[in-house]
């Protein structure tokens, strides 16, 4: 190649570089403005101190942080963290049939039934948790329906309890997981699963050795999209789980409106922020570590 | 009969309203290399899926080594199949494709390690063991297909359409492949596809389907030489044609006075047992048994009928041409390109169609 063509070549690249650049502004815009500035407030905040009667006070400080080290919140950031794991875990094991079934109907009933898992959205999500309030509080409509049926002669105790809150929890967030879960179920080709069954496979080894690793990308989005609103959800242990149940967002939401320590809720903001990155950085990189080891043999 | 490897006893198949399998019965016997040949929607790929396991038939029953195949799933068949697309597993090594079955049969993983060996070894793939299907040819897939079907020593293995996603030559060099690997294991296979030159270049034995129903099963060359009926002359090789009634029926031998075309005597032709004289029939002889000579001439001991010749076109082995013989009749002739590239015969000049009494085949219209 000579070198004059070489030279327009690059006068062309860089002219394109420079429209790419143009095209992003109002990405990087929106990204500045609603995601960056927030955060980075939050962060100020939270080396801040409290004034007397709530408020901000400009003093830098990292009592916020050194608070953090209080076991109360070590237990509280534990126990949001499994109620979040158990939430993933029970939506991955409810959303994957569910998913299953869904990919392999005809294209119509497909549509249909996306639809009706979409339904809810439609409506608040304060209301539809309010609606669970009225099946489970004592005497709601699962208590009166199994006395009516002499089932049990007093009212169960279900409402304000972790297991009230983990019910709600995946009531919410399991659209979440079926979606990218139906997105790739239904990309597999069917004449793999028929290859598996065809190569004396059972149910199990099926699903083991064949859709997993297949839909193994929708199973990570799944679980990311469930995951990190669970563990920071504050709605659902507020209405479901009463004073018995509290969550990191409950705490962080007390720190801000209740006791009015936005300082202490920004620093919390940040460890939750920090232990969701951290998790997810941590697994992106063991995966691309596995990717490479595979990829070299 | 002890050397049956698959039974098929009036197999019924009904897709909605229409009858994808007709009542077919068909013997396969061990280790013989047998196709189904038809067009698409003949049933052909339904009697595989059926032999599979992946659909159930509505009446009849399978036989696979003298067992009974109702309610058997296909994880529990003695069957492997080998996909038209392959079906390989994307995130699994050459190899452990190659695995799988045997690791799902729970066989000791030293014996597995062996037989993967050996199987990628008898399908020439044994340096691509480690690459993943994504990095493999069109060719060498289908080399992974076969060896994970056959690594299981089953009793039949089935293939759908196996080279109809290779190229031309692919194609030639696969079916000399298929075939000697089917020779070397002597397991039986069963065979679906559209393509008749390929049908017939690798089976043992075919059957020829239509609309859900078996036409005719046979040898390559019974079904070649001895059409039973107008479909099979058709679908397997051109089929040239003339229709008339038959006469003069004696001791094997008849005439045909064509209905279309004027003709100072009858055609003489073979005549199987049970035709009679008067029926209408139609007469089919091959291109190849037909010997093209300029003007008009007249053999004493062969058939001979006059045409002019409307197309002909030079494909180099030979000269493939269209000659018209009557208002409606045209049969198509091929002239050997043996002496020189020249035009045997020119367009629109009368030439002389010739043929062996023998070559020709009755057909009764019915």
């Amino acid at each position: 190649m000579n070198q004059s063509s070489l030279s327009v070549e690059s006068a062309v690249g860089s002219r394109s570089r420079f429209a790419g650049f143009r095209l992003l502004v109002p990405g990087l815009l929106w990204t500045i403005v609603f995601c960056l500035l927030p955060m980075i407030v939050v962060l100020a905040v939270s080396f801040a101190t409290r004034g007397t009667y709530g408020g901000v006070v400009w003093e830098f400080s990292l009592d916020n942080y050194r608070d953090l080290l209080h076991p109360l919140y070590g237990r509280i950031f534990v126990q949001s963290l499994l109620m979040a794991g158990m939430t993933t875990g029970l939506c991955l094991a409810l959303g994957f049939p569910l998913a299953y079934y869904i990919a392999r109907l005809p294209p119509r009933r497909q549509a249909l039934w996306l639809v009706l898992i979409m339904i809810p959205f439609w409506t608040n999500f304060l209301v539809r948790t309010y609606a669970w309030i009225f099946i489970l509080r004592t005497e709601g409509l699962l208590n009166t329906v199994l006395m009516q049926l002499h089932m049990i002669s007093t009212p169960l105790d279900l409402l304000y309890s972790n297991q009230a809150v983990l019910l709600g929890l995946v009531y919410g967030y399991l659209p979440f997981m079926v979606l990218p879960l139906y997105a790739a179920i239904e990309r597999i080709d069917p004449a793999l699963i028929e290859a598996a069954w065809d190569l004396y496979a059972d149910r199990w080894s099926l699903f083991r050795r064949v859709l997993i690793p297949l839909t193994k990308p929708g199973i990570i989005a799944g679980c990311v999209l469930v995951f990190i609103p669970s563990l920071g959800s504050f709605l659902t242990p507020d209405l479901l789980g009463g004073a018995r149940s509290m969550m990191v967002g409950n705490l962080i939401q007390h720190e801000y409106l209740v006791a009015r320590d936005w300082p202490l809720g920004s620093a919390l903001s940040i460890l939750l922020m920090l232990i969701v990155m951290g998790s997810l950085l941590g697994y992106f990189n063991a995966q691309s570590r596995q990717a490479g080891e595979r990829g070299e043999r | 009969m002890a050397d049956l490897s698959i039974d098929m006893r009036a197999l019924v198949k009904r897709h909605g309203a229409t009858l994808a399998v007709d009542h077919v019965s068909l013997k396969i016997r061990r280790g013989e290399f047998f196709s189904l040949l038809g067009p698409s929607g003949a049933g052909k790929t339904s009697l595989l899926r059926m032999l599979a396991g992946f659909e159930t038939p509505d009446a009849g029953d399978i036989l696979i080594d003298g067992q009974s195949m109702a309610g058997v799933p296909p994880n529990r068949r003695p069957v492997n199949l080998v996909f038209q697309s392959y079906a390989l597993f994307p995130h699994m090594s050459v190899a452990e494709n190659v695995a799988f079955g045997l690791q799902m049969k729970r066989v000791p993983r030293a014996e597995v390690a062996e037989r993967v060996g050996a199987t990628l070894e008898l399908v020439r793939l044994s340096e691509k063991r480690d690459r993943m299907p994504g990095q493999l040819s069109g060719g060498e897939q289908q080399r992974v297909a076969l060896a994970r079907a056959l690594i299981n020593r089953p009793a039949v293995v089935l293939l759908d359409e196996p080279l109809a996603a290779l190229d031309q030559q692919l194609r030639q060099q696969m079916q000399i492949e298929l075939k000697a690997i089917q020779a070397q294991v002597g397991i039986t296979f069963v065979c679906v596809t559209h393509h008749q030159e390929e049908a017939l270049a690798l089976s043992d034995r075919l059957a020829v389907m239509q609309q859900g129903r078996v036409m005719q099963v046979g040898r390559p060359e019974d079904l070649y030489e001895r059409p039973e009926n107008l479909f099979v002359a058709r679908f397997v090789g051109v089929s040239n044609e003339v229709r008339g009634t038959l006469a003069d029926v004696q001791a094997g031998e008849g005439s045909l006075l064509p209905n279309e075309v004027s003709l100072s005597r009858g055609i003489r032709v073979p005549v199987r047992a049970g035709l009679q004289s008067g029926i209408q029939v139609v007469m089919t002889v091959r291109p190849e048994r037909i010997r093209v000579s300029p003007g008009h001439v007249t053999g004493a001991d062969m058939n001979c009928l006059h045409g002019v010749v409307e197309t002909m076109r030079y494909i180099g082995s030979e000269w493939q041409g269209v000659v018209r013989i009557g208002e409606s009749v045209r049969w198509t002739i091929h002239a050997s390109n043996a002496t020189s590239g020249s035009r045997p015969v020119a367009l629109g000049a009368p030439v002389s169609l010739q043929w062996n009494p023998g070559d020709g085949v009755v057909i009764p219209l019915t």
